[in-house]
Parts: structure tokens; sequence; C-alpha cells
């Protein structure tokens, strides 16, 4: 069976801040890493490899230097790997991500089962999935925590919700996004490093997509916009109490008291 | 559409220009061409920083008659017999926006024998609740409430539609929003509505590092999906208002690849999210023993104990007790944290709660940014002395 995983690029930290005066991003250094939940995703594929014969494709879409994760993917013992990258694809949000992603997965070939994060640590909307499932007209799952079992025309998944677990066997093809409960990542191998060193990377570019009309993809293609970022709203009215242990015990037992807790 | 120039010609220091752009969206090509790739988020902050070389130019819209789309609608979510509480918190925003453009409230039900929670719904103030009851929708599936969402959205036209961010309405909302080739933006935490009816969402983004102020100004309907604990639900009301409407849909439509094998309960453990009152250990604490006198604070308050993600991974506590961007977003009436740092991650999932007490013993500490009330103090100092001077204040009440 071909499994895909949609992988991304994102910062290597989360510590951004923000410029107050100018609304500048601050990123301290500019490394990048895997989208930490993208490698359950592949780990999950890697797996069901392991179980039953597969083909295991990763797709990311991002700038050229979004080729590292591909590489990534591959020391993790993907097969075959696809970067959509093309400056008609900037300022894609949601939407327009999710549908150049189902354009992209439809030029790389046939596939049964698409694995995506849940979320990633940048956008962080947990949308991308089932929008790509929509564009690509198959049924999927979210918040899928175990795979029972692949059959040979459906694949039976356990999805998470708050109180319950539903197992579901779904039709494939079909697009499931996983969680971190599902597995545990392994690292990437020095051994497939190796191997996979001068395995080449497809770039597929807008030219190269079925759909050629330029108001689907990028800022064109995006109905949500940014009007501006700013810094989260710091609390102004704070009250800062020192002393010795037992008298901040005391003072915030009576204030507690006060607020009617005791 | 909009889109960013670069004036190529005004550009004089070609690594200094790369580096404004904090998503490294900006490169030259071969041909010495500065372009945008596809990394570009559409921030503007180079339009903001270099105007001379970034031009944002605005061509014509795609026009939607926003005339056409009347209605602020809430996505009604429930299980087994219960309506999500989320739900109630968004009929309460609903109205509030609702009122200030003139438009109606309604709410969207689906299920299968739920006469009786769509008789819940109109306690809190909605205008018009639309139900479908059908057998095919007893089990979540994807493509059969797809299907019914859309059926509804082309017979009613809302022009904003709010869903809870539960692990339905996260599933259910992308899918629905693409149907529809329209903006979604999740986990908002404000929402208000302009006199055109442009919906204005402000969410947290990069872990709750940045806001971003996002709106949808070309599209129609305009999506947001919201967590629990966001907004205050509306007091239920003791009379029935609005009205209940039958709808329907044809059994084609609720085809699905999908069969629901079998539902299993969790355990069901009290969650964090219903609390009024939260105490929280972070890593202050040195080791597992140390928690007594946390469980112990918590007992003489009524409270529950949750925690932050360092503890979580050392073992020492369910990892659903864990507040923050990886974790539960709590809203309670009074959380008291116990040597936390407050990290932005742990921060973004407790900010709104409505008092904040925070020990902390090193003054700087990020945590007191929020805390309505900081104690600079070692918590192996205040917790055992606070829950010994509540048992003596309790003894003389
Ligand atoms: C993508 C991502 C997602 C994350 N999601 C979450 C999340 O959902 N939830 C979460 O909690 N974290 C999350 N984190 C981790 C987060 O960044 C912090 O590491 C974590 O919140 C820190 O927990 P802490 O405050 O308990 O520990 P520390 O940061 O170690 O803070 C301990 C504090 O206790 C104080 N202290 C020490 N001893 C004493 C004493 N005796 N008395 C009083 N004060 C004392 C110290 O001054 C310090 O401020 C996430 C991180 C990433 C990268
Ligand atoms: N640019 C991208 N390229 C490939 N996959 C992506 C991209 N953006 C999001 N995804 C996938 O969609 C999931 C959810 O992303 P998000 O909606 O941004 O939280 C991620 O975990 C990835 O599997």
């Amino acid at each position: 069976m071909n499994i895909t995983v949609c992988i991304k690029q994102v910062p290597g930290t989360a510590e951004v801040e923000i410029d107050e005066k100018t609304g500048v991003l601050i990123r301290d250094g500019i490394d990048s890493k895997m989208n930490p939940y993208d490698l359950y995703a592949i780990e999950t594929a890697v797996r069901l490899k392991e179980d039953k014969q597969a083909e295991i494709s990763v797709i990311t879409m991002g700038p050229p230097q979004a080729e590292a994760v591909i590489k990534e993917a591959y020391m993790m013992g993907a097969d075959k790997g696809c970067l959509l990258t093309d400056r008609k694809f900037a300022g894609a949000d949601v939407l327009a991500t999710a549908y150049a992603l189902s354009q992209g997965i439809t030029q790389m070939g046939k596939y049964d089962l698409i694995i995506c994060g849940k979320m990633t640590t940048d956008g962080d909307t947990a949308q991308v999935g089932p929008e790509i499932a929509e564009y690509l007209n198959i049924p999927h799952v979210a918040n899928v925590r175990k795979i029972h079992k692949i059959c040979d025309k459906s694949v039976i998944v356990e999805m998470n919700m708050a109180e319950s677990v539903e197992i579901q066997e779904v039709l494939l093809p079909c697009l499931i996004t996983v969680e971190k409960d599902i597995c545990q990542p392994r690292l990437p191998s020095f051994k497939l490093k190796m191997k996979t060193s001068d395995r080449p990377v497809r770039r597929i570019t807008f030219n190269d997509l079925d759909d050629k009309n330029v108001m689907h993809y990028g800022l064109n293609g995006s109905p949500t916009q940014v009007l501006k970022i700013f810094p989260p709203p710091a609390n102004t009215t704070n009250e800062k109490w020192e002393g010795r242990g037992d008298e901040l015990s005391k003072k915030l037992a009576d204030k507690l008291h006060e607020l009617k807790y005791i | 559409m909009a889109k960013i120039i670069v004036h190529q010609d005004k550009i004089k220091d070609r690594e200094a220009t790369i580096k404004v752009c904090p998503f490294d969206a900006l490169e030259f090509e071969s041909n010495d061409e500065l372009i945008l790739n596809a990394a570009c988020k559409m921030c503007k902050i180079c339009v903001k920083r270099l105007p001379d070389i970034f031009e944002y130019v605005e061509d014509v819209a795609p026009s939607v008659n926003k005339d056409e789309w009347r209605g602020v609608t809430v996505y009604i979510d429930h299980i087994e017999g219960d309506i999500h509480p989320v739900s109630f918190e968004l009929i309460g925003k609903a109205r509030k926006m609702a009122d200030k453009i003139g438009h109606p409230v309604h709410c969207l039900l689906m299920g299968s024998n739920i006469s009786e929670i769509a008789e819940q719904v109109l306690h809190y103030g909605a205008d018009e609740v639309f139900v479908y009851d059908k057998p095919q929708l007893h089990d979540f599936r994807i493509e059969p409430y797809t299907a019914v969402f859309e059926d509804y959205i082309n017979k009613n036209k809302p022009t904003i539609v709010l869903v809870g961010g539960t692990t339905v309405g996260r599933s259910l909302a992308p899918r629905i929003a693409a149907r529809f080739r329209t903006g979604l933006t999740a986990d908002c935490t404000t929402l208000d509505v302009q006199e055109n009816t442009d919906l204005d969402q402000i969410r947290p983004a990069f872990g709750g590092n940045i806001m971003a102020h996002i709106h949808t100004p070309n599209h129609r309907p305009q999506f947001a999906t919201v967590r629990y604990k966001i907004f205050d639900a509306p007091e239920r009301t003791k009379e029935k208002s609005g009205k209940l409407t039958l709808c329907d849909i044809v059994d084609e439509k609720l085809d699905s690849k999908i069969k629901v094998i079998e539902i299993k309960k969790k355990e069901k453990v009290k969650s964090i999210e219903d609390a009024d009152v939260i105490v929280v250990a972070g890593r202050a604490f040195k080791k597992e023993d140390d928690l007594k006198m946390v469980y112990d604070l918590a007992d003489e308050l009524g409270a529950m104990v949750a925690t932050t993600r360092p503890l979580i991974e050392a073992g020492w506590m369910d990892a659903r007790l864990q507040i923050g961007l990886s974790g539960r977003t709590v809203k309670p009436k009074l959380i008291i944290t116990c040597g936390v740092s407050g990290a932005i991650q742990f921060v973004a999932g407790m900010n709104n709660s409505d008092m904040i007490i925070s020990i902390n013993e090193d003054p700087k500490a990020q945590i007191f940014d929020v805390a309505h009330y900081a104690i600079v103090g070692n918590i192996y100092e205040i917790i055992p002395d606070l829950v010994a001077q509540i048992k003596e204040m309790k003894k003389e009440q």
C-alpha cells in the first residue's frame, strides 16, 4: 500500500518575541526543525510498513530549505519525498496550504492512507489535515490515538474523544491525523542517513500542478488575512507581596478568607 | 487580491534586506531578483520595516454580497445527551455580536433522538434552533455531519459560524470551511464584529508568544473555533425562548465510508476544565512526596490539583492534569500556582482565569506578569503554614 505523510518545517524554538513598538518578530537564531507532532505521523507510517508491505512518501510545502525535513524523514524510514515549493504559494493560510498540498499529493501518485500530525507548533491550528481530506474528497478521522488493524480495503482506528474513544473502520483511501499517544518516534538512524544521503527530493512547483489558476494559491487563495500581530497583553493590575514565609502565608490565608474560599 | 511588490532597484544592503523577514521568506533568485518564497505568511513586517522596497498593494477583491449572508450560527456540540458547555458560551458571544449588527442568533443541532437536547438549547437565548434528527447521525462520522452542515448553510446563509474547539468541532469545522472555500480561524480568544459584518478574530500563534488579528474580508460564511472556557456562558433562563425548527435531508447525502465499531468509555475523571478552584504544582517540587502539601491545600479549598509539563514528564501526575498549550485550557474562578515559572506555553492555558495567585521565590518570575497577587517566597515555607492557618480559621468559624 501507499502511505503519504504530510510534514512541515517549523521554527526551532517557540521562544519568539515581538517588539512592542515596531511590531516586529524577534526570533533567537534562525534554526528550524521538523514539527514535533509530525514525527509521530512518520513513525506511525514506518511501523505500518514494518508490519505490512508499504511505500512511504513524505510531502512538505515550504521554502527550499524545508528539504531538510524530507531528508530527516528518509533517516526514519521514508522512501520518497517531495518538496512543494513556489513563490506563488507565498502567504498561504490554512485553506490555500491544504489546497496546494492536495494538488501536490495528487501529483505524487497513488495513495491509500494519508497521515498528518495533530497540529504544527507555529500555526497550531490542527486544520490542515481535515481540509486536505475535503479537497481530495476522502473521509478523515482526526485525533487518532491507535491503529488497530490495516485491512485490504480499510483501516480500523481509535479516535480520541473527550470522555470516550470511538473505534471506526474507514474505507481506504482516507486521511488520519495522529496524536502523540500513538507511538514513540524513533531517532533518525545513522545507517539510513548514509544510505539515503544522495536520495533525491522531488520538487513540485506551481507549473507541475493540475490546477494552474493562480487565484487558488498563496495569498490569492487565502480567505483569511492577518491584519496585524502584537504581543499578548500583560496584566497590569498586580500586587506584589514580599516578606517572611509565615507573614506571607498569614496574608494569603486572610486574602482567601476575604475572597470567601475559606 | 493583495500582494507584496518588491522594488528591486531600491535594495541597497542585500543581507540586511533578507534579514528583515523573521520567517526566512525572502531570497534572491539566480537572476538576482529578490522574491518572496512559500514561507511568506503575509505578516507585512517587511512592508513596515522597509517601506521603500516592499509595497503592499490591494487589487480588486472578489466580491461577495455580504447582505445575502445573515445571522450568527452556533454549532451545538453534544455527547450522549449532554450539551458541551462551550456551546452555551458561544451562544452568549453570538448574542452580543448579533445584537450589534441586528442579526439573529441561530443554533445548529444534529444527532439522533435529540429532541430533549434541543429543548435545553432554548434556555440560553437563541432565536432559532435548527434540528436535524436522523438515525445516521447517531455517532459522529465526518461525511454525514459535514453534509448536514452544508445543507444548513446553503439554506440559511449565516454570515458567521462559531464552533467549539472540541474533538468533533476541530474535525468538522475545517472540513466544512474547506467545502465552502472560506476562511476558518482556530482557537480564537477574542471575537468581535464590525458593522459591515466582518468578524474580528484574535488568536494566539507561535505557542501563544504572539497574538494575530485576523479577518475574512471577502468570503462568507466566516468560521471560527473557540476553546472551552474562553467566553462566559449566559445564565440559564427559566423560561424558554426562541423556536425549534425540524429540518430534513435526503438519506443519500448521509452515506459514509466510515463504520463505527464501538464506543468505549474512558474512565470518568473530573477534568480540570470543570474545576472552580485549581492549585498548580510546578517544577519547584523537589520530589514526588512533597506534592502532599498541594493535595492538602487543595483539600482545604475544595480545589483540583493541576500541573505543568515537567511534572507530567517526570511521571508524577496524570497527563490530563497538565495545563497549557499542549495540555488543557482552564478558566477557574481562582488558580494558585506554586513554584511555576510562567512559561508562555503554560500561561496560554490559564491566563483567562478570574483570579490568579502565584507563589514563586524568584521576584522576576514571568508568572508574575499575569498574577493578580504575586507572592515572592518559598513554597516549602508558605504552603504547609498556609494549610495550618486555614485549618485554624475553619475551627474558629
Ligand atoms: C511546544 C511546547 C509546548 C509546551 N506545552 C506546555 C504545556 O502545555 N504546559 C506546560 O506547563 N508546559 C508546556 N511546555 C513547557 C514550558 O515551556 C515550560 O518548560 C514549563 O511550563 C515549565 O514548568 P514549571 O514552571 O513547572 O518549571 P520551571 O520553569 O522549572 O519553573 C519552576 C519555578 O519554580 C520556582 N521555584 C523553585 N523552587 C522554589 C521554591 N522552593 N519556592 C518557590 N518557588 C520556587 C523557580 O523560581 C521557577 O520559576 C511546552 C513547551 C513547548 C516547547
Ligand atoms: N506546509 C505544510 N506542509 C506539509 N504538511 C503540512 C503543512 N502544514 C501543515 N501540514 C500538516 O498538517 C498538520 C496540521 O497542521 P496545522 O493545521 O498547521 O496545525 C501538520 O501536523 C502536518 O501534518
